[in-house]
C-alpha cells in the first residue's frame, strides 16, 4: 500500500498554455497513424474504383489478374465476403454489382507489395452495363424532395408568421441567392487502415475521429461480439468530419484480411479521397431579408436546395443556424434534396453552419447597405435576447462583446462604407465583417479515472486526438478535477480497450470526454479520500458514463458566437484577390488550453479563406464525379495566401454547457469566414459575389 | 529486383529494391522509417519532404534505384546528437502543428529552406538584384509547397523565421 495524495493547487492546470504532450513524438516523426504500425506477412490491397456513373458490374477480369506474381487475391460483388448489411449503405463494400456513382469501389487487389497491388488495380478491366445518370444540383429539378429530418435531427422546415406579407410591408428587403460548390475535406493523412484477425478476433489500425463507433459498426457488419474487435486509433491525421464514421476502407481491410489469411494494410490515394470519404454537398441558397426604416428585421426566409445520393440521405442543416441567428417575426427556412448519382456527401467541419452563415452573414451585409448603416449597428439592433423561435434563454449569447471587441482590435472605426474608397497603388482595399455561431453541445461518454500507487493516475476513454489537442485539454481537465498536476496523470485515448466515448464531432470533444473526465476524476477522488489516500497494488479505478446526468439536465439553446473581420485587397487590372487580414474574436465558454485553442481557430478560420477564395469540386458532366481529383488542381490555403490571421477571445464561462464551461473552438473558426471576406471584397471593389469561391474573372470584366 | 546502396540519417545502407519502389515507400515500407508521410503521392503536397544531398525533395517523386548513392537525411535524422532540432523546438514552441501529418516534411522543407535563404539563392518574393533575408515574407514563399490541411500556417512561419534568427 502507499499514499496518494490529491490537493486543490492554487493554479488550474485549465487556462494555461501547455505544449501538446504528443508534441515530441510529433516533429520527431515517432508518432504512429494507422498505415504505420509494423506487421510481419502484412499484404496490401489496393481499391479499384468505377469508370462509369451508373449502372452494374458485367465482368472482371480478375482471373488473369491472379496470375501476376505477388498477387493474392482479386475481390469484387463475385466472390467477396457477405457482410451483415443490406445494399442501403455506402459501408456495403463489394456486395452487390451495382454502381451508385463513378469511382465507387467495384473491386480490389490484395499483393505482396504496394506496387504489385497498384499496378494490378490498373490492369484489371471490368465491363459493365450503362444507365443513364444525373449529377448535376440545379434549382428547378422536378425530384427536389422534402427529407424528414436535416443532419443530425433537427425539423427540415420552420415556419412562423407570415413570412411573404411581412416581406411585401418591409420597408427594405433583400433578395438574392447564393451558391457554394461541393468542397471535399482532404485531411492530410488519407484513411487508412491495418486488418489483423485472430480466429475471429479482430484488430484494426484504423484513422478515424471515434474508434468506439468503428468498432461497433465492424462488429455488426462481421457479425462479432463487440468485445471480439479491436480498433487502434492513436493518431489521427486529421478528419475535418471525413473520417467521423467508418468509410468503406475499413471494411475492405478486414474483409481483404479474413480472405487472404493475413495481415492486410491499406490507405485511400488522394485521388480516391475525393471518391467515397465524403465532402460537403453543394448548396444553393435564397435569402430573403425584409426591415423596417430602422433597420429592424421584420422577415427572414431562408430557402436551401442541397444534394445526396441515392445509397443513403445525406441532408445538410444548411439554414439552421438562421433559426437562432437574428430576431424577426416572420420566419422560415426549408431544406430541398435531390438524389443523385454521385457519392454520400456528410460532415466538413461545421456542416450546415459554414455554407448557411456564408448565405445569411453575405445577405446580413447587402441589408446594412440597403439600410444604410453599419454592418455592425444592423447585427446589434437584430441581436435578440431569447432564442427568436423558441423564445428560450441562450446560456450565454455575447455576440455584441464578439462584434465590439473585434471592431476595435480590428480598427473598424477607419473603414469607408463606400466601395472603391480605398487604394493603395493598383490595390483596392476593403473591410468587411460577419458573424460566426457553433451550437455548444455534449454527448454521453464513459471514462475511467486509475490512481496507481507511485502516485500517479491514468485516465482512459476510447476519445480522439485528431490534431485538435484532446490528449492536452483533458489531461488539463482531469489533473484539475484530481487536484493534480497534469505531469502526474497519463491520457490514454484512441484505443477501444479503453472506455467507450463518443467520436470527435460537431465541436462536442471537449465537452463529451471531458465531462465523463471530470466525473470519473471526481469519484476516484472520493474514493482515495474514502481510503484514506491508500492505493493497492494493482490501483484504484472508478469508471462513470454521463448518460444519466447528460439525459436529466435541462435543455436551452447553447450556442458559442464570434465575429470575424477581414481586409482584402483586390489588383484593379487583374482581379487578383488576397485577404491582407484575418482576425476573429470568439466567445466560445473558458478556454482549457489558450495554445492549441488559437491554433484550431486559425486553422479553421485560414480553412475559411480557401473556401473563399480557392477550394471548389468540379462536376464533371459528362462522364460524373469531380475533375480536379488532386491537390494539385483542387486548391487549398498554402502558407503564401495567409499572411496575418489572429484569432482573440472574450472572457466567457459558461456553466450551464458543461462542468467545465467550455464551448467547443473546432469548427466556429470556419463558420461567417467565407462572407466577411465577400464583404471585404464588396467593399473594396462594388462587385458582390455570391457564388463560391471568389475568383478574380468574377471581379474584371 | 535492383541493388541500391545510400546512406539514411547517415547510417550506410544497401537493398535488394523493386524498381517501382519511391524513396518514400523505401524509407516507410522497408526500412519502417516512417517519418515522412504519404499525402498524395505525386508530388503536390510535400508531406514526403526528405534532404537529398542537403536539398529538398519530394521522395514520392525519387525512385528508389535513382537514388542509389545518394544521402538521405529524415526528420528522424534531424537532430543527430541533440535531443531536439532547432526547428523541432521552435514548431513545439509555436504549436506549428496540430495533427502532425505534415510536420516531418514541413521540418524538412524548413531545414532546406532556411539553408537555401543563408545561401543567397532568390525566391520570386526576393527584390530584383538584392540578396535574400531572412523574412516572413520569403518564408512564406519558401514554404508553400508543404500544405497543412490543419492550416498551422502562421504559426509555421513564426517558427521558422525564430529559428532562422537564432541560428
Ligand atoms: S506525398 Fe509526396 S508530395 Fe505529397
Ligand atoms: S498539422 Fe495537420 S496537416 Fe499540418
Amino acid at each position: 500500500m502507499t499514499r496518494t495524495t490529491t490537493t486543490t493547487r492554487t493554479t488550474p492546470a485549465i487556462g494555461a498554455a501547455m505544449t501538446r504532450i504528443e508534441g515530441p513524438d510529433k516533429v520527431r516523426g515517432s508518432a504512429t497513424y494507422a498505415y504505420e504500425y509494423p506487421l510481419d506477412a502484412v499484404a496490401y490491397c489496393c481499391a479499384v474504383g468505377s469508370t462509369i456513373a451508373h449502372g452494374r458490374v458485367r465482368s472482371t477480369s480478375a482471373d488473369a489478374i491472379r496470375q501476376i506474381p505477388g498477387v493474392l487475391e482479386v475481390l469484387s460483388h463475385a466472390n467477396a465476403p457477405r457482410l451483415a448489411i443490406s445494399d442501403g449503405s455506402e459501408l456495403a463494400v463489394l456486395q452487390s454489382d451495382r454502381v451508385a456513382y463513378r469511382r465507387q469501389i467495384v473491386a480490389a487487389v490484395v499483393a505482396e507489395s504496394f506496387e504489385i497491388a497498384t499496378e494490378a488495380a490498373g490492369a484489371l478491366e471490368i465491363e459493365y452495363d450503362v444507365e443513364p445518370f444525373a449529377v448535376e444540383l440545379k434549382s428547378d429539378d422536378p425530384d427536389l424532395y422534402r427529407p424528414d429530418k436535416v443532419n443530425p435531427g433537427f425539423p427540415t422546415d420552420t415556419e412562423a408568421g407570415d413570412v411573404d406579407g411581412a416581406l411585401r410591408s418591409a420597408a427594405h428587403v433583400v433578395d438574392h441567392t447564393y451558391r457554394t460548390p461541393a468542397y471535399h475535406n482532404n485531411p492530410m493523412e488519407p484513411h487508412a487502415s491495418i486488418a489483423v484477425w485472430e480466429g475471429d478476433d479482430l484488430t484494426v489500425f484504423d484513422s478515424n475521429q471515434g474508434a468506439s463507433p468503428v468498432r461497433a459498426r465492424l462488429a455488426e457488419l462481421f457479425g462479432l461480439p463487440t468485445g471480439s474487435v479491436r480498433v487502434v486509433s492513436e493518431h489521427v491525421g486529421g478528419g475535418f468530419g471525413a473520417k467521423g464514421l467508418p468509410r468503406p476502407v475499413v471494411v475492405l481491410a478486414a474483409m481483404a484480411a479474413r480472405v487472404v489469411d493475413r495481415p492486410v494494410k491499406i490507405a485511400v490515394t488522394r485521388e480516391q479521397m475525393f471518391a467515397f470519404v465524403g465532402y460537403r454537398t453543394p448548396t444553393i441558397q435564397r435569402v430573403q431579408l425584409g426591415a423596417d426604416a430602422g433597420g429592424r428585421i421584420t422577415a427572414i426566409a431562408h430557402d436551401v436546395i442541397e444534394q445526396t445520393s441515392t445509397i443513403e440521405e445525406f441532408a445538410e442543416q444548411t439554414a439552421v443556424a438562421t433559426r437562432m441567428m437574428y430576431a424577426g417575426a416572420s420566419r422560415r427556412t426549408t431544406h430541398r434534396l435531390r438524389r443523385l448519382d454521385v457519392p454520400t456527401p456528410g460532415w466538413m467541419r461545421a456542416p450546415g453552419e459554414c455554407p448557411g452563415m456564408f448565405a445569411l452573414e453575405s445577405a446580413v451585409d447587402e441589408l446594412a447597405i440597403a439600410t444604410r448603416l453599419d454592418p455592425i449597428e444592423l447585427r446589434l439592433r437584430n441581436d435578440p435576447p431569447t432564442d427568436p423561435e423558441t423564445g428560450a434563454p441562450f446560456t450565454s449569447r455575447n455576440l455584441e462583446a464578439c462584434l465590439r471587441e473585434g471592431a476595435r482590435l480590428f480598427g473598424w472605426s477607419q473603414r469607408h462604407a463606400e466601395p472603391r474608397a480605398r487604394r493603395d497603388g493598383r490595390w483596392l482595399v476593403g473591410t468587411g465583417v460577419a458573424a460566426s455561431t457553433y451550437p455548444a453541445r455534449a454527448r454521453a461518454s464513459k471514462a475511467t479515472a486509475w490512481a496507481r500507487p507511485d502516485g500517479s493516475f491514468d485516465v482512459e476513454l476510447c476519445a480522439a486526438d485528431i490534431g485538435t489537442g484532446a490528449r492536452t485539454a483533458l489531461t488539463q481537465i482531469a489533473a484539475d478535477a484530481l487536484g493534480a498536476e497534469p505531469r502526474r496523470v497519463r491520457l490514454g485515448l484512441g484505443d477501444t480497450n479503453f472506455s467507450e466515448a463518443p467520436l470527435a464531432g460537431g465541436s462536442m470533444g471537449t465537452s463529451s470526454w471531458g465531462w465523463a473526465v471530470t466525473r470519473a476524476c471526481e469519484g476516484l477522488r472520493a474514493r482515495l479520500a474514502a481510503a484514506n489516500g491508500s492505493v493497492p497494488v494493482a490501483g484504484l479505478a472508478v469508471e462513470v458514463d454521463t448518460k444519466d446526468e447528460i439525459e436529466r439536465r435541462a435543455q436551452r439553446p447553447a450556442h458559442a458566437f464570434g465575429a470575424q473581420f477581414a481586409e482584402v485587397r483586390v489588383d484593379e487590372d487583374t482581379g487578383e484577390i488576397r485577404v491582407a487580414r484575418l482576425l476573429g474574436v470568439f466567445a466560445a465558454g473558458r478556454i482549457v488550453n489558450p495554445m492549441t485553442a488559437r491554433s484550431q481557430l486559425i486553422g479553421g478560420m485560414t480553412m475559411g479563406i480557401s473556401m473563399a477564395l480557392l477550394e471548389a469540386s468540379l462536376l464533371d458532366r459528362e462522364y460524373g464525379d469531380y475533375l480536379n481529383h488532386d491537390l494539385a488542381q483542387y486548391e487549398i490555403a498554402t502558407c503564401a495566401d495567409v499572411p496575418m490571421v489572429e484569432a482573440h477571445w472574450i472572457d466567457e464561462r459558461d456553466d450551464f454547457v458543461n462542468p467545465m464551461g467550455a464551448k467547443g473552438v473546432g469548427e466556429i473558426g470556419i463558420v461567417g469566414t467565407a462572407a466577411a471576406i465577400a464583404n471585404a471584397t464588396y467593399n473594396a471593389t462594388g462587385v458582390r459575389v455570391r457564388d463560391l469561391p471568389i475568383r478574380l474573372e468574377k471581379l474584371i470584366g | 529486383m535492383t541493388r541500391i546502396s545510400l546512406t539514411v540519417n547517415g547510417e550506410p545502407r544497401a537493398v535488394d529494391i523493386d524498381s517501382r519502389v519511391t524513396v518514400l515507400d523505401l524509407l516507410r515500407e522497408h526500412f519502417g522509417l516512417t517519418g515522412a508521410k504519404k499525402g498524395c503521392d505525386r508530388g503536390q503536397c510535400g508531406a514526403c519532404t526528405v534532404l537529398r544531398d542537403g536539398r529538398r525533395v519530394n521522395s514520392c517523386l525519387v525512385l528508389a534505384v535513382s537514388a542509389d548513392g545518394s544521402e538521405i537525411v529524415s526528420v528522424e535524422g534531424l537532430a543527430g546528437d541533440s535531443d531536439l532540432h532547432p526547428l523541432q523546438q521552435s514548431f513545439l514552441d509555436h504549436d506549428a502543428y496540430q495533427c502532425g501529418y505534415c510536420t516531418p516534411g514541413q521540418l524538412c522543407s524548413a531545414v532546406g529552406a532556411l539553408a537555401e535563404l543563408a545561401a543567397g539563392s532568390p525566391s520570386v518574393v526576393t527584390g530584383e538584384g538584392s540578396a535574400p533575408t531572412l523574412e516572413p515574407e520569403e518564408i512564406r514563399e519558401r514554404m508553400s509547397g508543404n500544405l497543412c490541411r490543419c492550416a498551422a500556417y502562421v504559426n509555421i512561419v513564426a517558427a521558422v523565421y525564430e529559428a532562422g534568427r537564432s541560428a
